[in-house]
């Protein structure tokens, strides 16, 4: 049971995040500088004389990755963090850890892309966040958080699911999560215990065999096996699906939007309400497991429903997947690291009344 | 001379011949049969084997397996030799 | 049937370690792995430190090591091997870590990874076969491959010129302040051999004192690769690759525990 502090405090995003980490039980972080998320490794660096855990500024993305892969097979807590490109790069490690069937926290400070694009937040990496990223048949488990708050809390259910599924688990923020202050409790240290990992590389005592961990299954029908493995724990992830619903009992737009989206989509649903417009909003917290079968009930009573999100239109697939046809969903999307205001997405929510009440006349 | 002798782990052996030209006393050589995994394994040729471990050291495989005689027994039989 | 003179009165100089595994190795009949799996092994096995070693596995034709290698190990995406290896140290700073990598796997893609391990001196074993060819994949010419080496892609010759001078990444490696012990070796003779394994003590025993990276370059061979018997190989590395990749020590401790 995670017991959190009395008294809260004002921080910084990624600082809060490194914070949380630390009473996660951390015992190493490696990583390397990129904007907008730095700070987390300065933090983690600032902090480290105090503390027992490992804190290593790797020479890249490439080589933390896998330092991360060392250390968590050989039994350690450890995660690593890194911004959009920098992600890119982490790529290959990802996909050997799931293939591993190793667990790990990789925090994810979205910016604006593609390419080295800019500084500026965005949500352009849920494709890669929860389609794969790297190559072969595996997920990663998706966090989305959108406050200060969840940026805390979700490392302690991130270092939880990993160690539970024995899968590399993702917190998919964003820059501008990383960089605001808000109020934060943060969680106690000591509430996430450790449990045993006989499995882990440390060191071949007489009672067991060696251990081996490798993403390296060369037979075929081995390989196949592993994935059925890997597709069984998938299954099983299933019931770890998170969600939030707001006004959902009697709305007639569905607004469906993730981070920092949800709490512009929350002003606007704010906002249409008090022009009388019924808007209910479903945020997904896990972006893997996604909650289709949440959504796919809600749309049996709205009319329409408007996915609103930092990019070209990425979740809005896996919305539309859901929805199966049952209802028009419209997406609401800015790009390149540009912010939608609360009166953009309003001013969307009215064109599809607009729309819908036309069509129902 | 102390002498000694050689097993060999004869289907582990792939006759990369290494063994035959490390051997000072050119007691190594390549069987006439071929192991399960299709090479010719080698064999000890002659008796002059003294143990050297040269073969051992220099095999890829780990098949060479080394005997010698203590140096004490070695010692009895120069002196029994000696003195017969 | 081998002859056999009677062992009856001869007692047991040399045999296999228990440290490697039963499984009978899948390299090319004369390959250095072998040379240097069953020696790394067997000082694991004189040092007592199996239950206190991990290894780490490279990709490259010993992308199997764990098969043979009665230790726990991991095995690495390629060229990260040193990374992994730095990542499992500093968890566990206890334990004997060694990363064994080929010459794609450290001087290639690695090479990033290379250069900061023993820049930030991290205190493992770190091996590097070099055989001057990538073996795994075909016979594909490697960083180390010797000016004008005929391999499958530099079919008419390596020519410097457009594909690059024969990397010494030892040499650099041996200026880096992070490196404790720095030596080149061989085992194509029973000396040679002998010196490795000597090295590879020399190294796993540096390695509790905490003082930096131990790199031990093993000029290696590759009959398949080089199109040649073992016995033929070995000899064309020893009057070819010897004289550009001179053996001997690069670096060693001040303080000099021999």
């Amino acid at each position: 049971m995670i017991v959190h502090d009395d008294e809260p405090r004002l921080m910084k995003g990624n600082e809060a995040l490194a914070e949380a980490a630390i009473r996660a039980g951390l015992q190493a972080y490696f990583g390397y500088p990129i904007t907008p998320q730095s700070e987390i490794l300065e933090y983690l660096t600032v902090e480290a004389p105090n503390h027992e855990f490992v804190v290593l500024q790797a020479e890249s993305e490439l080589a933390a990755i896998n330092m991360v892969f060392g250390a968590s097979g050989a039994g350690a807590r450890v995660m690593t963090s890194s911004s959009s490109p920098g992600i890119s790069l982490m790529q290959e490690g990802l996909s050997y850890m799931a293939s591993a069937q190793l667990p790990a926290l990789v925090v994810n400070v979205n910016r604006g892309g593609p390419g080295l694009g800019t500084i500026q937040p965005a949500q352009s990496d849920y494709f890669q966040a929860t389609k794969g990223g790297g190559h072969g048949d595996y997920h990663l488990i998706v966090l989305a958080p959108s406050s200060v708050q969840e940026m805390a809390d979700f490392v302690f259910d991130g270092f939880r699911l990993a160690d539970e599924y024995r899968n590399p688990v993702l917190i998919l923020a964003d820059g501008a999560l990383g960089q605001m202050m808000e109020k934060v409790i943060l969680p106690k240290a000591g509430s996430l215990p450790f449990a045993p990992k006989p499995w882990a590389t440390t060191g071949k005592s007489d009672d067991r065999e060696r251990s081996i961990i490798t993403s390296l299954f060369i037979q075929p029908e081995k390989m196949e096996q592993v994935n059925l493995e890997l597709q069984a724990k998938y299954q099983k992830v299933q019931k770890e699906v998170r969600f939030e619903a707001f006004h959902v009992e009697d709305a007639e737009i569905l607004l469906v939007a993730f981070g920092l989206s949800a709490r512009i989509s929350q002003k606007a649903l704010e906002l249409a309400r008090e022009r009388g417009i019924k808007v209910g909003l479903l945020r997904p917290i896990t972006l893997y497991p996604f909650p289709s079968k949440v959504l796919a009930n809600l749309v049996q009573n709205v009319a329409s429903v408007l996915v609103v999100e930092m990019n070209a239109g990425q979740m809005v697939e896996d919305v539309r997947l859901a929805v199966n046809g049952l209802r028009p969903v419209s997406f609401k999307g800015r790009m390149g690291g540009m912010i939608p205001t609360p009166e953009e997405v309003l001013h969307e929510i009215e064109v599809l009344v607009e729309q819908y009440r036309l069509a129902n006349v | 001379m102390i002498r000694g002798s050689i097993t060999v782990a004869q289907e582990i052996c792939k006759g990369c011949e290494l063994c035959i030209s490390s051997c000072p006393q050119e007691s190594i050589g390549l069987s006439d049969r071929i192991n399960s995994i299709g090479y010719r394994y080698v064999v000890l040729i002659k008796d002059n084997c003294t143990g050297c471990i040269n073969c051992a050291l220099v095999c890829p495989e780990g098949a060479i397996t080394v005997y010698r005689q203590k140096k004490s027994i070695a010692k009895a039989a120069q002196i029994a030799a000696a003195t017969k | 049937m081998d002859t056999i003179p009677a062992i009856t009165d001869m007692e047991l100089v040399y045999s296999r370690p228990s440290t490697l595994t039963d499984t009978p190795f899948h390299y090319c009949p004369g390959c250095s792995h072998g040379v240097v799996h069953r020696i790394l092994m067997e000082v694991v096995a004189e040092m007592g430190i199996q239950s206190q070693t991990v290894g780490v596995a490279p990709v490259g034709c010993s992308v199997f090591a764990y098969n043979y290698m009665n230790v726990d190990m991991q095995e690495a995406a390629h060229g990260r091997a040193s990374a992994v290896a730095t990542g499992i140290k500093r968890v566990l700073p206890g334990k004997f870590v060694f990363s064994y990598q080929g010459d794609g796997d450290l001087a290639a893609i690695g090479t990033g990874e290379t250069i900061h391990t023993v820049n930030r001196g991290e205190n493992i074993l770190m091996l590097f076969i070099n055989n001057g060819i990538y073996g795994m994949t075909g016979g594909q010419m490697a960083p180390t491959s010797l000016a004008g080496m005929v391999t499958s892609t530099s079919p008419y010759g390596r020519q410097t010129s457009t594909m690059g001078h024969p990397l010494r990444i030892t040499d650099l490696v041996a200026q880096l302040p992070g490196a404790y012990y720095v030596t080149r070796q061989a085992v194509h003779t029973p000396t040679a051999v002998r010196k490795t394994k000597k090295a590879i003590r020399n190294a796993l025993e540096y390695q509790k004192l905490n003082k930096g990276t131990c790199f031990i370059e093993v000029v290696s061979n590759c009959p398949s690769g080089w199109k040649m018997t073992p016995v033929e190989a070995n000899d064309w590395m020893e009057k070819n690759m010897v004289p550009f990749y001179p053996l001997g020590d690069m670096k060693i401790p001040k303080e000099n525990h021999t």
